[in-house]
């Protein structure tokens, strides 16, 4: 039985990566441009999932470990930026957060 | 895995990525996210990383993606009308995605066979992928970052409960 | 590769038909307990050719049949797809999460041995974890779906406080898994076979008591059960994340209920009462420490230990029945400081003291 090579992984994991980037770019909803971060994360931690495989070295996998540990740190603090973002300008949306544009 | 059950997963999970970005209704874009975390936690336990796999969906489809969810019922988004681009936004970011796509893309298919080590078919050991693989590695040689992460951890549930907090006026 | 193919169809299937029967008993078990409750007689109204005396059996057919006849309502301007998705997102994790719980000894049928556990994996605790984590999606779903502001009101306050509940669960369980060691749950239930002195049977209750009271407690928070029924609350706003459904979805978020109690009863059991364990019951038939014995066959042994775990799940989902007839509703802050400031805390106390306990033991 064949078997997948680790730069399929690899290439699926640049696919999503790209996509991820793609809507933070595009998209203007805040919490849309934060889930395409998200989608970002996940598409380096199945690189790295793929490449623990390949290396046979558990590394990898505790490299995801604190991945995830970040994603979440940085879901609470930016869902609580933007909860505080939308209780002083009643949006969401990233272009008419200005204020402090020049 | 075999090439089978690689796209099996591999096209949902671009297609569902694909609707988190395109989704107009916030509540779609994050279901969506959440189908393609679970399809990705799938494809963790068939490269032998269980643990992984099991906090896959603890973490994000469980707990990341609830607060998501909740934040975006909180504010009840509706389905927003169609979003103003500037001008040149959308053509600057899919022509500088193509090319990140390209090069990135060229360098995983191209570059990675010469990169040394055995490849992703070779068999493992049954402890591979194992929690106490994982925390044997995890609080030996990383045993400070795990230490330095559990206070980032500390300093992002206080900076959030500011954050969210009602200011008092 | 067959036989195997089989024997784990087979397993699936008694697992199914077992949280699909309980489910159904615990609806009637519900309404008797709650008329029990309130000094009136209840459920007797089913009836079959005239026939009512039998209620459980009679309720066990009326409730389904009168679910499936009734017209499915999907209001306007809800979102259809998500709306029809939501009792389904709701029900299946709730089933699945079933698998990884072990309700017998390993069979020996001649030649092959049979692990009495329809999924056997070494991380089962983390499964069930996963499994359970994803319940609120068919309570945020439901109450986003429903175009309803009061569905909506309900899902806020379902996410928000299974989220909460959900760590004390976890540093429950976290205490429970450092206790024996291991993550799959027939390790543990094995654990606890042996007597302490001969007398006692070393159940979980005995080590982790503390434990025992956070995961009963945040298991009926996360059940969405009286006291803790806020995102329900019948009295407030109508039924919470359900209001808008009829019919089969509505029998489906109905039974996601009883089936999570049942879940909440089979880790209970499993975690802290021994799970298919018999007191002084070996593998060769009763070894009583005072002298007697009695040796029995070994498909008796295994059907007694598959039916005490049996009663053992039920016995927990009467107390949950009874919990819920019994207590008033929590108010929001109560719930929310309930949880974060008591079951937390109390939790993670618990965790350091039971580490501390095992470096200190094992050295």
């Amino acid at each position: 039985m064949t078997t997948v090579p680790a730069s399929w992984y690899a290439f699926l994991g640049v696919l999503l990566f790209t996509i991820g980037a793609l809507g933070v770019l595009v998209r203007r909803n805040l919490i849309i441009m934060f889930m395409a971060i998200e989608l970002m994360l996940n598409a380096v931690n199945l690189v790295f999932v793929a490449f623990a495989r390949q290396q046979q070295t558990m590394d990898g996998q505790v490299m995801v470990f604190f991945v995830m540990t970040v994603a979440a740190a940085e879901a609470a603090v930016g869902l609580a930026i933007i909860l505080a973002v939308f209780r002083n300008r009643e949006t969401v949306n990233a272009d008419e957060v200005n204020l402090l544009r020049w | 895995m075999s090439p089978f059950l690689f796209f099996l997963l591999a096209v949902p999970l671009v297609v569902f990525s694909l609707g988190v970005v395109l989704a107009r209704s916030p509540v779609r874009s994050a279901l969506s996210l959440v189908v393609a975390l679970f399809l990705l936690a799938v494809m963790f336990f068939l490269l032998d990383a269980r643990m992984i796999a099991a906090l896959q969906v603890i973490v994000y489809a469980g707990a990341i993606m609830v607060l998501f969810l909740f934040v975006i019922m909180l504010l009840n988004l509706q389905q927003e009308p169609v979003e103003t681009a500037r001008p040149g936004q959308r053509t600057i970011a899919g022509v500088f995605s193509l090319v990140f796509l390209f090069f990135m893309g060229a360098i995983a298919l191209r570059g990675l066979p010469v990169m040394p080590g055995p490849g992703v078919e070779t068999a493992v050991t049954p402890s591979f992928g194992s929690v106490e693989a994982l925390a044997e590695r995890l609080f030996t040689r990383h045993a400070l970052a795990f230490e330095v992460t559990s206070v980032l951890l500390l300093v992002a549930i206080v900076g959030a409960v500011v954050l969210a907090r009602k200011i008092q006026r | 590769m067959l036989t195997l193919i089989l024997i784990s169809a087979v397993k699936a299937l008694i697992v199914v038909a077992m949280v699909l029967n309980l489910a159904g008993i615990l609806g009637w078990v519900e309404r008797k307990g709650s008329a029990l409750i309130q000094d009136r007689i209840g459920a007797n109204r089913a009836a079959i050719f005239g026939f009512a005396g039998a209620g459980l059996v009679n309720t066990l057919l009326a409730d389904p049949i009168k679910f499936l006849t009734k017209e499915d309502v999907i209001p306007r301007g809800v979102d259809r797809l998500l709306h029809t998705l939501a009792p389904c997102v709701s029900l299946f994790p709730a089933m699945v999460a079933f698998a990884v719980v072990p309700f017998g000894d390993r069979l020996h049928v001649g030649e092959l041995v049979v692990n009495l556990q329809a999924i056997e994996v070494d991380v089962g605790v983390l499964f069930l974890l996963a499994m359970t984590s994803l319940g609120v999606y068919g309570v945020v779903l439901g109450g986003w779906a429903s175009n309803n502001r009061l569905s909506l009101l309900g899902g806020i306050r379902g996410s928000a406080q299974m989220i909460s509940y959900e760590l004390a669960m976890g540093l429950g369980v976290v205490a429970v898994v450092l206790t024996y060691g291991s993550l799959d749950f027939q390790e543990i239930v094995r654990r606890q076979g042996h007597m302490i002195g001969g007398w006692i049977p070393s159940w979980g209750i005995l080590y982790q008591p503390l434990a025992f009271l956070l995961l009963l407690i945040a298991g009926i928070a996360e059940t969405k059960r009286a006291p803790f029924d806020l995102p329900e609350g019948e009295s407030e706003i109508v039924s919470g994340y359900f209001t808008e459904y009829s019919g089969i979805k509505y029998l489906m978020f109905f039974m996601t209920d009883f089936v999570e109690i049942a879940i909440v009863s089979a880790v209970v059991t499993t975690f802290f009462f021994g799970g298919w364990q018999i007191p002084f019951l070996g593998s060769q038939g009763f070894v009583f420490p005072w002298g007697w014995s009695l040796a029995l066959p070994h498909v008796v042994v295994v059907l007694l230990q598959v039916a005490a775990y049996m009663v053992k799940v039920f016995v927990f989902c009467c107390l949950q029945v009874l919990v819920r007839w019994s207590m008033p509703r929590l108010r929001y802050d109560q719930l929310m400081w309930f949880g974060w400031k008591v079951m937390l805390p109390l939790g993670l106390a618990n965790l350091v003291v039971t580490a501390l306990v095992l470096l200190w033991v094992r050295g």
